[in-house]
């Protein structure tokens, strides 16, 4: 609802830019704007909403005149393949690339791989969705797309868990279990990552929705038919009915992905008191 | 000997001379649109990539040749106007099918002109036809349709270039339906939301090709859905489409210097770019500014210092040029040659704000109240011409201390401000006509007209100016002879020109680009710039063959 | 101080007050249009070359990197700042804060906050100031970057809240205060800063980004953002290379911050 509030509050809010099309009278303008102007009443939307809602109709989307649940059944999936595989090549990337750095001490490695993520942070993602589809001439759209969002993920995720790997260095209990001669695998899981597994999962569970936040432009660069692509045309064109649609999908998955985190937290022990 | 060297040199030179090979048959063409078409509806289409597939796939009584700018038959052997414009009788072509097999009567074409005109049916198509007042729709015989005005129509026969005609027979409940019968080149085969949509030969099409067999040549047309330009330019240049029908200059320029295509510049289109001052009494500014922008010396003074020479040059890269007038030069009836060029002249501008009342105190322009002479310019935001535009008028204002806050709005909000909340001073945007005629902008210049941007939806003509335009284009609009029609649209341009409401900047060249691969092509500046022959193209026999992923 | 990081330092202080100072040189306009030197190639006259209106590059580059050099981590600080505050309550506290805190989160994570970005766009005049623009659109990222950081921070501190250390210092009976500022921040410095690395990039291409929307910073003004925002027009970019010259410092600068803040976690 605050979703919707914010969208209706929004300029351009039940504008529709055919009103700009000269060939169009007053009388079309005008049933232009009533067409548009679907979610005035924020009240009735939301009840008609939940009233469909429990049919499993979720309206219709007002810029491509469909229905709304036939757009995210086709959509959905495009990006789940797409952000999830990106997710885990940026994880995986970015958690052994970290655990290289804090482990080796290498102050070069260290250097080469803060210069990586440092230029990765500061390209645009529309641009690294355009150099990745520049790149790959042989490889399948969807992992064209599926690096392209890896690429924009890895540097966050890296310097995040690469501070988290380092704070875990630092505690009384690696010192003395490295002095005790625990060392190589051993000292890295239990020593390490056991005990910074609280702040990783937390990481995990924000990074669905980081994931999604990344897909907007490299979808809507990429031409990949995604959840990240309608977005953004939705938020351009103001479709309420769509927009409502999808902050209840984002909110869903923040809450989702957050819940399954704290739950894998709890199951390691991480909450000890 | 001798005679026979010359007979073989002969023979030689006739094979080298033979004119073109014959078309081959075959291929896929790709090009891009910029978002999905909203519909497959042919009466409900009002976006840019609808009308697009909607060309592609509808078949029309009367076509625009977009290369001679000529009406010519297509669905219609012939056509009559009659009653001083008051009637149109149509001689429907005899054999026309639909792509389901079936035949295109004068049934059909009744059935969608009355489907279109209904009253209450309120689609987009029918806005046209709304200045014809009550229209009956009649069919006399099997093969003749007529329609009947309650107020006569100049130039109606070129309005059903966009009217489309349907299957009687098909329910219209189900007229968005990809399956729907139709008479184009192409029929709808596939379509994947955000993706593309597929476009596949009918096999019932009226035209034939020389020996009888039917067109198009071309098997297929794909049409990709590609919001981002940088990204259609470089799969045009990799090959993976075939053309790309509207270029920056920029990427034209990038495109000049060789490869597998051909770049076409086609001199000034049918688009300018301009810019209007908020003239609306009711508008939420300050009554100092209204009181500017009502002023018609303070807008010819804005208008002088605005240098039109280096907007074409430098944000066009010489591929516009400097606009009199609504008319661009390529509507080449309309358009008015006698119109003065505006020159950029800084000091023409000054003694223009100065018989306003406007004096220069310091750095700045300041009204007889002492108000200093500013103002935003309102664009909207991603069009990096346009942006680059106004960041250049402002420049060229600050030279006379006039200070421009220039902001970019989304489309959205943009809109908002000009046709709703009319909180804006001046507004910098581009108009595309679609139609020659200037019926066609009647909705620009009648002052009750909603798109009367700087002043619209008025209860009378707030100027003298603006009800003699009124009085001009309700003369235009039933005058049968087109001479007289001319005549008093130029008038119409004059006083646009002498009383500037609109700033007319440039007129921006039409630019395109097609692989060399395709054949037959005839680039117009009039929409759909490159395949407003697609039945005729095809591909270069190694591209016809090719198996297509 | 390793050697390392003292040629961060300089290079970032050098940054700052060449981008300070220059740009209050005359020769240093970056408005000023050189129209008949219209994307031209570097030269002794323009250093980086100029832009598509004719525009010194480098002038415009020194001009953007004071304005995003100053807000952008101005918005960072403030986002983490926020970030601390929720996550800390929520991991120290627990309970029923922590329900309340990480709620919040997640509605504040699914917001669309462009439109709340649209809405403040909305009420300013438009005659307003470029800069004003541009201060209240860092002040937003600001307020509403700081969801993903409190997570991780809530996740860090609820680990730290189990330590020996706390709880010596529990029962040395130190105020909350104290336990907060001496014992707890300390142990999330590499958290926090790794956070607020992050942020300040990511404002900066956002501030970019919404220029698409016309909520970034207005003609003639420049910003990091908007400079990097050509960087989109690959085709371009690859013709005139002297484009990445933003791109370059932007990630100097970052690189640099980097080195600055992360030597020191490693044993």
């Amino acid at each position: 609802m605050l979703a919707g509030a914010l969208i209706r509050c929004a300029p351009g809010f039940g504008i529709d830019e055919r009103e700009l099309d000269t060939r169009l009278n007053a009388g079309s303008v005008s049933r232009l704007r009533q067409a548009a102007g679907q979610g005035r009443d924020l009240r009735s939307f939301y009840i008609g909403y939940a009233a469909r809602l429990v049919r499993g109709d979720l309206g219709s989307s007002q810029a491509l005149r469909q229905p709304v649940a036939k757009l995210l059944r086709e959509r959905i999936p495009v990006t789940l393949a797409t952000a999830g595989a990106g997710l885990l090549a940026a994880w995986s990337g970015a958690l052994g690339l970290a655990i290289v750095t804090v482990w080796y001490r290498s102050r070069w490695a260290d250097m080469a791989c803060g210069a990586l993520s440092s230029a990765l942070l500061c390209l645009p993602a529309a641009a690294i969705g355009l150099l990745t589809v520049l790149v790959s001439t042989r490889a399948g759209h969807t992992a064209i797309v599926a690096a392209a969002i890896g690429l924009v993920l890895f540097p966050r995720l890296f310097r995040l868990i690469r501070g988290i790997l380092a704070q875990a260095m630092t505690s009384p209990h690696v010192s003395s279990a490295v002095t005790r001669g625990v060392s190589g695998v051993r000292l890295v899981a239990w020593h390490v990552l056991a005990p910074s597994a609280g702040p990783l999962l937390a990481l995990a569970g924000v990074s669905a929705t980081l994931a999604f936040g990344a897909a907007i432009p490299v979808e809507a660069v990429c031409d990949s038919p995604g959840l990240g692509q309608l977005a953004w045309q939705a938020a351009m064109q103001r479709d309420f009915p769509l927009l409502v649609n999808l902050s209840l999908i984002v909110c869903l998955l923040a809450a989702g992905s957050n819940a399954l985190a704290e739950v894998a937290a709890g199951r390691i022990g991480v909450e000890r008191r | 000997m001798k005679h026979f060297c010359i007979g073989l040199l002969w023979l030689a030179s006739g094979a080298l001379y033979a004119g073109p090979a014959a078309p081959r048959w075959g291929g896929e063409l790709r090009f891009c649109v910029r978002a999905d078409p909203k519909t497959f509806d042919p009466l409900l289409v009002d976006d840019q990539p609808g009308e697009t597939i909607r060309y592609l796939t509808g078949g029309v009584l009367i076509r625009l040749n977009r290369a001679t700018q000529e009406l010519q038959p297509e669905l219609a052997e012939s056509w009559q106007v009659g009653e001083r414009g008051r009637s149109i009788e149509f001689r429907i072509r005899q054999g026309a099918q639909f792509s389901d097999g079936s035949a295109f009567t004068a049934a059909d074409a009744a059935y969608t002109l009355k489907t279109i005109l209904a009253p209450g049916a309120n689609l987009p198509a029918a806005d046209a036809f709304s200045a014809g007042g009550a229209i009956t729709v009649e069919q006399l015989t099997p093969d003749r349709v007529r329609l009947r005005f309650a107020k006569a129509m100049a130039g109606v026969e070129r309005l059903f270039d966009q009217v489309v005609m349907v299957s009687s027979g098909w329910p219209a409940s189900r007229r968005a339906e990809t399956a729907m019968p139709v008479l184009g080149p192409y029929r709808v085969a596939e379509y994947r939301t955000g993706s593309y949509v597929l476009l596949r030969r009918n096999p019932h099409y009226w035209r034939t090709a020389e020996g009888g067999r039917r067109l198009p040549y071309i098997d297929a047309v794909r049409v990709v859905i590609q919001q981002n330009r940088s990204l259609e330019l470089l799969r045009f240049m990799k090959g993976d489409i075939d053309l790309v029908d509207t270029l920056d200059p920029g990427d034209y320029e990038k495109l000049t210097r060789g490869g597998a295509w051909h770049a076409y510049d086609l001199g000034p289109g049918l688009a300018t770019e301009q810019m209007w001052f908020n003239q609306r009494s009711a508008a939420p500014i300050p009554d100092y500014k209204k009181a500017w922008f009502q002023s018609r010396d303070f807008r010819a003074g804005i208008s002088s210092a605005v240098n039109r020479a280096d907007l074409a040059r430098v944000v066009y890269r010489g591929r516009a040029v400097a606009a009199a007038g609504p008319v661009s030069p390529a509507n080449r009836f309309w358009f008015d040659g006698r119109l003065p060029a505006p020159q950029y002249a800084p000091e023409q501008a000054l003694s223009l704000l100065a018989r306003a009342g406007f004096r220069r105190a310091g750095a700045a322009l300041r009204d007889s109240g002492g108000h200093a002479v500013e103002f935003s310019i309102i664009t909207n935001a991603g069009n990096r011409l346009r942006e680059g535009a106004a960041a250049m008028i402002q420049e060229d204002l600050a030279k006379i201390g006039v200070r421009v806050t220039v902001v970019t709005l989304d489309f959205p909000s943009l809109v908002e401000r000009i046709t709703h909340s009319f909180d804006y001073d001046a507004c910098l945007l581009g108009f595309s006509s679609v139609d020659l005629d200037p019926n066609g902008q009647m909705n620009v210049w009648l002052s009750t007209a909603n798109a009367h941007a700087w002043n619209p939806e008025q209860k009378a003509p707030a100027t003298a100016w603006e009800a003699e335009v009124d009085r001009l284009m309700a003369q235009e609009a039933t005058e049968p002879s087109a001479a007289r029609r001319k005549a008093a649209f130029d008038q119409v341009q004059e006083i646009a020109a002498r009383e500037a409401p609109m700033l007319f900047l440039v007129y921006r060249h039409t630019l395109c680009a097609a692989s060399d691969a395709l054949r037959n092509l005839s680039a117009s500046v009039l929409g759909p710039q490159l395949v407003w022959n697609v039945e005729q193209l095809y591909f270069a026999p190694e591209r016809a063959l090719e198996a297509r992923r | 101080m390793t050697r390392a990081r003292r040629a961060a330092a300089i290079a970032l202080g050098a940054v700052y007050l060449v981008s300070l100072g220059a740009s209050s040189l005359p020769h240093f306009d970056y408005a000023r249009q050189f129209r008949d030197c219209v994307t031209a190639a570097p030269s002794l006259g323009h250093p980086l070359g100029t832009d598509e209106l004719g525009r010194d590059s480098l002038a415009r580059l020194l001009h953007a990197s004071r304005v995003s050099l100053l807000l952008a981590p101005a918005a960072a600080l403030l986002a983490t700042a926020i970030a601390v505050a929720v996550g800390g309550v929520a991991g120290y506290r627990g309970g029923a804060w922590d329900a309340l805190a990480m709620k919040t989160t997640d509605v504040v994570l699914s917001l669309p906050w462009l439109f709340l970005l649209l809405i403040a766009r909305a009420w300013l005049p438009l005659t307003a100031p470029p800069w004003q623009t541009l201060v209240i659109t860092f002040a937003l990222l600001g307020c509403s970057g700081w969801a993903a950081p409190a997570r991780v921070i809530r996740g860090a501190i609820r680990e730290l809240r189990a330590s020996d250390a706390l709880l010596s210092a529990k029962a040395c009976g130190y105020s909350p205060w104290r336990v907060a500022v001496v014992h707890v921040l300390p142990g999330l410095r590499a958290i926090l800063l790794a956070q607020f690395l992050i942020l300040i990039p990511a404002f900066i291409l956002a501030e970019g980004n919404l220029g698409v929307l016309g909520l970034g910073v207005g003609e003639p003004l420049p910003s990091w953002g908007s400079l990097l925002r050509d960087l989109v027009n690959v085709p371009e970019v690859m013709e005139r290379p002297w484009m990445l010259a933003p791109l370059a410092v932007f990630a100097a600068v970052t690189g640099c911050f980097y080195l600055l803040t992360s030597s020191g976690e490693s044993i």
